[in-house]
């Protein structure tokens, strides 16, 4: 029989019945926008990983403390991770690095003439954050070492932040109050917008020995002094990583008093950082797979037992059809073509649900996704075969009746 | 014994259900032969074996031995495949139960055969004017997009009078035709029937009333699987019928 005749036939079948094969075609529409919005949900979430660590500079070694081994060590050295000091140190005396940042967050309330702000980002850097993380002034300047050392009360104003407190007004040597102490502006950064979830724009950055002096609980400090969780050193472009990493490595442990075996602090790369990531949404992408492909299994059992109901249902109509002429694979391919037809118009509104709910999940900002192609390509082809593999049991089983047996059927 | 015109020649058309003790001749050897432009009864008790032969010479069943010739071509052998063909283009099917399509209107009840008809090459265009027609032979040209359940019994069974026609059938197999109809739509179906049979149609009906076998100008009664008698009606007897039918539907 030709082709279109029998997409007729089929199509009359499942016109017949609109809500069974709604009904039929659900477990197919949400496999396949299961299959879309997983993998975009992974790929958003990969390239949002991706863009926080270039966002971060490039050319960078992140030194991490690393408390697991060591633990805060009572004997002598100050074993027990990395301290402010320690970032002065890699400057001054590890070859082919260019610049070391420490960081020290907070949160405060801000005031400035009559406007506050609540629980505002307060970052502690030092003076090559600028160059190492690839910010740059729009007015003013950033604090220099002098400052830092001195603890300064000067900050620095993220671009939205600044039009938040002066709106027009130049903010460079207005005085804002942050917590209970007065700061003066001596720079505002140009926009740098979002990264992941940081929003640099908002932020206020002051000298790091502000922020251990000020805004550190104190308990917190006394215990663990002028600790840093991490240090960023920038590398000069033409320096050997593995051996600016194995210089970081040997100074610190000889600062630390500790072992190069049983180090209490750990060095990554950008690319080290990368590839963890990657292996974490890798793992994570694999376990959405999984999900995915077990609910379009769970749609294409559901479109065979429709199948098999429909057949016996129908029996009196496979035996009018047979009766008229029908031959035992006219009906196998009516059968057939009904189940595909199913997955296939299941699978587009799939396709249809899972790209329109990757954008709402964008636009809501719940979440970063990114519709890859090739998985439309890949839910909707699971989706026919899908149909084919479940749909040709009830389907030859409808081709094996005898049109006598049949025609009797009530 | 091989005549031109022998629309159904059997040759020891046998039937067997069951093995072993359980055995059931439902056919037992059975030879006949109809020839075109005949309308013949077939009458007798449950389980005589009407049934088994209707499937046999409708192609929807194959004999355990013997021949079946359809039109001079032998198709006992056949496979089901090769048989739904023959269903198709060679025989029109009447059933008691009317069998038309649920929730599809009476033009693509009809129309259904051609779906199915491998040889045509008609275009869509000219398959509805064939199952028009065959819906205005009937008598049903108004009634062309109607529903099943929209139509009386009588105009059901005539909706799949006219898809027994559509395909030009050499023959026109009805299984109790009146069986589910009051007695005016049973009589009027038969009117039917009788100018089929007038245009030159070869009808094989089966039925157990005698009343609506008197029809038929034969009438073939069988019993245990075996042609019990097979007679001609009288002719003084059918033109009576023909006379009192005219008279009912004036």
């Amino acid at each position: 029989m030709k082709p279109e005749k029998i997409i007729k036939i089929a199509s009359q079948g499942l016109v017949r019945n609109k809500l069974r094969s709604l009904l039929t075609m659900l477990g197919v529409i949400i496999g396949v926008s299961a299959v879309i919005i997983m993998i975009a949900i992974s790929a958003g979430a990969e390239a949002t990983i991706a863009d926080e660590i270039t966002s971060l500079g490039t050319n960078l070694v992140f030194v991490q403390s690393s408390f697991s081994r060591a633990g805060f060590s009572s004997q002598g050295g100050s074993s027990g991770g990395l301290v402010y000091n320690d970032a002065f140190a890699i400057f001054d005396e590890v070859n082919g690095v260019t610049g070391v940042v420490v960081e020290q967050s907070s949160t405060q309330t801000i005031k400035a003439g009559n406007v506050t702000i609540e629980d505002v980002a307060i970052l502690g850097t030092t003076q090559d954050f600028p160059s190492v993380r690839d910010m740059t002034l729009a007015e003013g300047r950033y604090f220099n070492q002098a400052e830092i050392d001195r603890d300064q009360k000067v900050i620095v104003l993220g671009s939205s932040l600044a039009e938040e407190l002066f709106g027009d007004e130049p903010p460079v040597g207005q005085t804002v109050t942050v917590g209970s102490t007065k700061f003066t502006v001596i720079g505002v950064f140009d926009d740098k917008g979002l990264v992941g979830d940081v929003d640099y724009d908002s932020r206020i950055y002051m000298p790091i020995t502000v922020v251990f002096q000020k805004f550190t609980p104190s308990q917190i400090a006394k215990f663990a002094g002028d600790r840093v969780r991490m240090i960023y050193v920038e590398l000069a472009e033409d320096a050997d990583q593995e051996n600016v990493i194995l210089q970081i490595e040997l100074l610190l442990a000889k600062r630390h008093n500790v072992s190069l075996e049983e180090p209490d602090f750990a060095i990554q790369t950008q690319d080290d950082i990368i590839q963890t990531q990657e292996a974490t949404t890798e793992a994570f992408r694999n376990l959405l797979a999984w999900v995915a492909a077990v609910s379009l299994l769970v749609g294409g059992i559901g479109i065979m037992n429709i199948m098999m109901v429909s057949v016996t249902e129908r029996t009196r109509e496979i035996g009018i059809r047979q009766s008229v002429g029908a031959s035992p694979n006219d009906v196998r391919m009516q059968f057939l073509t009904e189940a595909l037809l199913l997955s296939l118009v299941g699978g587009l509104l799939g396709v249809i649900v899972g790209v329109g709910g990757s954008w709402i999940f964008n636009l809501t900002g719940g979440m970063r996704t990114v519709v890859v192609p090739s998985s439309i390509l890949l839910a909707f082809g699971s989706a026919a075969a899908v149909g084919i593999f479940f749909g040709y049991y009830p389907a030859d089983k409808a081709a094996q009746l005898d049109p006598i047996e049949a025609l009797r059927h009530e | 014994m091989n005549k031109q015109q022998a629309i159904i020649q059997t040759r020891e058309l046998t039937k067997v259900y069951g093995i072993g003790d359980a055995q059931v001749r439902a056919l037992d050897e059975i030879s006949v032969e109809i020839e075109e432009n005949e309308f013949v009864a077939i009458m007798g008790p449950s389980g005589s074996g009407k049934s088994t032969l209707m499937n046999i010479i409708g192609c929807l069943d194959r004999p355990t031995s013997g021949q079946y010739f359809l039109a001079g071509e032998d198709v006992s052998d056949l496979d089901k495949t090769q048989l739904a063909v023959i269903r198709n283009q060679r025989i029109g099917f009447v059933f008691q139960s009317f069998n038309l399509l649920a929730r599809t209107s009476a033009l693509e009840n009809v129309l259904l055969p051609l779906l199915y008809n491998r040889n045509g090459n008609l275009s869509e265009l000219e398959h509805k004017q064939k199952g028009l027609e065959a819906l205005k032979a009937v008598g049903l040209a108004d009634r062309v997009d109607h529903q099943p359940h929209e139509l009386s019994g009588g105009q059901v069974q005539r909706v799949a009078i006219a898809r027994a026609l559509v395909n030009d059938p050499v023959l026109i197999l009805a299984d109790e035709p009146t069986g589910n109809l009051d007695s005016k739509s049973g009589r009027e179906i038969m009117g039917l029937m009788t100018d089929l049979h007038r245009n030159g149609s070869t009808i094989v009906m089966v039925t157990h009333e005698d009343e609506i076998a008197a029809y038929a100008q034969r009438v073939i009664r069988f019993l245990d699987g075996r042609i019990d008698t097979d007679k001609l009606n009288g002719k003084k007897n059918g033109q009576q019928l023909a006379v009192s039918i005219q008279k009912e539907k004036e």
